[in-house]
């Protein structure tokens, strides 16, 4: 009881105030048939030093990147996060989860959150970026209204190559204002673009694509960026900012809205999040820009500081006209895509990049050489591609995971078509040597 | 006392409307401009939308507040004031002048006389204008 300030004594004198004996006789009114009448079946009360033991038990038991070489990606990647980051963090001035709600009275947190902000544009090749948005499906959701908002059109082409969560994210964001999704096919991998012209018309509000997709594979954002436009709708692209230091920014293939998962930018895997969503967009359109945004500016001494800029866009000012339901942001995971971004440097993104993706390339080579296995797709990819297995990929990756290999992820449960199918990722922190023992598993474990 | 020219008509949403032949031009009042402060955005229809008495036709932006703009008539938009998209203070500096918004043509003469004129817009403000 030491943490809790009612005491005996405390319960004793508001039970006198009411004129109760005892807290038994408040529960009188309670049908006997509907309490509990004997103590509830807890364990006891562990000291400090036995409980921190129960618990290292449990997370013991847990599967980390660290602890296993892990091919898992689908969204969320296993990229270095080098040390600076935790150690920036974990500073009482930066460590909350929180946009800061007196912003100008926080201008280190906001200094911040501009470079963040210039970062991200630099990196899509966008002109302005905002503060953050909780993840990467969100952030492709407030893309979706953004759009609607901006021509009025009600009809969002979605690329079949769009990551399978992020979709339900839309259909569930889309659902209020009645929008409506209709589907590009993607046989091949790649966005089918004699389709995708029949699908793209003069209700399509924007034609969303993703690069490099689901599967892994490039798509051409240039021709999907025409055929957009050529419609009079917006291209709104998905992609993942840590492989922009060799992949070619969106922002300069046609896009009007750069949307995406920052995790990989220095961000833990944490079993799921929190995350980062990415949100640029084209200058024309930052007035209907869900989100926070952080602008440079000078004050009366002419010094330089910053404010929250176009906040009149935001619920607390516009109310029921607001461009989002979004006034805030992930600050913490946005401030750890900074201080990676600062790390690594332009040259440092660009071998992170490369080292991905020729990995992924030699690990492509090898898995493919496995006999019965194939990849699915003849497509270029960057540090992700989907394999063809022989054998149940849910068994497969089951019995590679007792050897401390996790495969990848089966792609059975996302998309039915690919049933027999593994999503494989690499990235720079995978070895040789852990991709020639994957090699080596896969080919035991589907002989 | 805020400037009310008599040869307007007028809304409780605090825009005027200025009759030019079979057209009617639209902007907001001094008593609008005033309580928004510095006007720093202007969103406009296109050309050839239609536009509906008291229903929306854009938003006015200032440094505190966004709020919406409500055509006097209905009919389509004939003209917007490019000009507004570089120097949204005009609205400020001359809001029956350059600070112009649209220009309508309208589908229903009788919407005119349900404005409000000079006097009445005038004794709307004085008691608080909402």
């Amino acid at each position: 009881m030491r943490y809790l300030p009612n005491t005996a004594q405390n319960q004793r004198a508001m039970l006198e105030t009411i004129g109760v004996g005892a807290v038994e006789d408040l529960l009188v009114k309670i049908p006997a048939k509907a309490r509990l009448a004997r103590p509830l079946a807890l364990p006891p009360a562990l000291a400090e030093s036995d409980l921190v033991r129960h618990l290292r038990g449990l997370a013991g038991r847990n599967a980390d990147a660290d602890a296993y070489a892990c091919f898992l990606g689908g969204g969320a990647y296993d990229h270095y996060v080098p040390s600076p980051i935790n150690h920036m963090v974990l500073r009482g001035e930066f460590l909350t989860a929180y946009t800061p709600y007196q912003p100008e009275a926080s201008q280190g947190t906001l200094r911040t959150i501009y470079e963040y902000q210039t970062m991200i544009a630099e990196l899509t090749g966008m002109d302005v970026a905002n503060a953050s948005i909780y993840d990467g499906a969100s952030s492709l959701a407030e893309a979706t209204l953004m759009a609607h908002a901006i021509n009025g059109r009600a009809e969002i082409a979605l690329a079949g190559g769009l990551n399978p969560l992020y979709r339900q994210v839309v259909e569930t964001y889309a659902d209020g204002p009645g929008l409506k999704l209709r589907d590009v096919p993607s046989p091949e991998g790649v966005v089918d673009l004699d389709a995708a012209r029949r699908v793209v018309g003069a209700r399509t509000a924007a034609l969303v694509v993703q690069s490099p997709n689901f599967y892994g594979c490039l798509e051409d954002v240039a021709a999907a960026a025409e055929l957009a436009h050529a419609a009079g709708a917006l291209l709104v692209v998905v992609s993942d900012p840590v492989n922009l230091g060799v992949l070619e920014a969106p922002g300069r293939q046609g896009a009007d809205i750069v949307v995406g998962e920052g995790q990989g930018l220095g961000v833990p895997l944490g079993f799921g999040g929190p995350y980062l969503g990415v949100f640029a967009a084209k200058n024309e359109f930052v007035r209907r820009m869900p989100g926070r945004l952080v602008g440079a500016t000078v004050d009366l001494d002419a010094a330089r500081g910053f404010a929250l800029t176009l906040q009149t866009r935001e619920q607390h000012i516009r109310r029921a006209k607001a461009t989002s339901n979004i006034c805030t942001n992930v600050a913490l995971c946005a401030l750890m895509a900074t201080i990676y971004l600062a790390t690594l440097g332009k040259q440092g993104l660009v071998r992170v990049g490369e080292l991905s993706t020729a990995k992924a390339h030699y690990a492509a080579e090898r898995l493919a050489a496995v006999p019965g296995v194939s990849l699915r797709f003849a497509q270029p990819f960057f540090k992700e591609f989907t394999l063809k297995l022989p054998r149940s990929p849910e068994r497969v990756a089951a019995k590679l995971a007792k050897q401390s290999i996790l495969a990848g992820l089966p792609l059975k449960t996302l998309d039915r078509k690919l049933s027999d199918c593994l999503l494989v990722a690499v990235t720079e922190r995978r070895t040789k040597d852990e991709i020639d023992a994957f090699a080596d598993a896969l080919a035991k474990a589907v002989a | 006392m805020a400037n009310v020219p008599t040869d307007l008509k007028y809304t409780r949403e605090h825009e005027w409307a200025k009759q030019e032949g079979n057209r009617v031009r639209v902007g907001i009042t001094a008593f609008a401009q005033e309580q928004l402060g510095d006007v720093v955005f202007v969103e406009l229809p296109k050309v050839g939308a239609r536009v509906g008495a008291h229903q929306t036709f854009g938003v006015v932006e200032s440094v505190k507040a966004v709020s919406d703009l409500f055509a006097p008539v209905s009919g389509e938009v004939a003209e917007i004031n490019a000009e507004l998209a570089q120097k949204p203070e005009t609205v400020n500096q001359e809001p029956y002048g350059r600070g112009w918004m649209i220009v309508v043509t309208p589908v229903d003469a009788k919407e005119w006389d349900q404005l409000l004129t000079a006097t009445q817009y005038e004794q709307f403000i004085a008691e608080g204008g909402h």
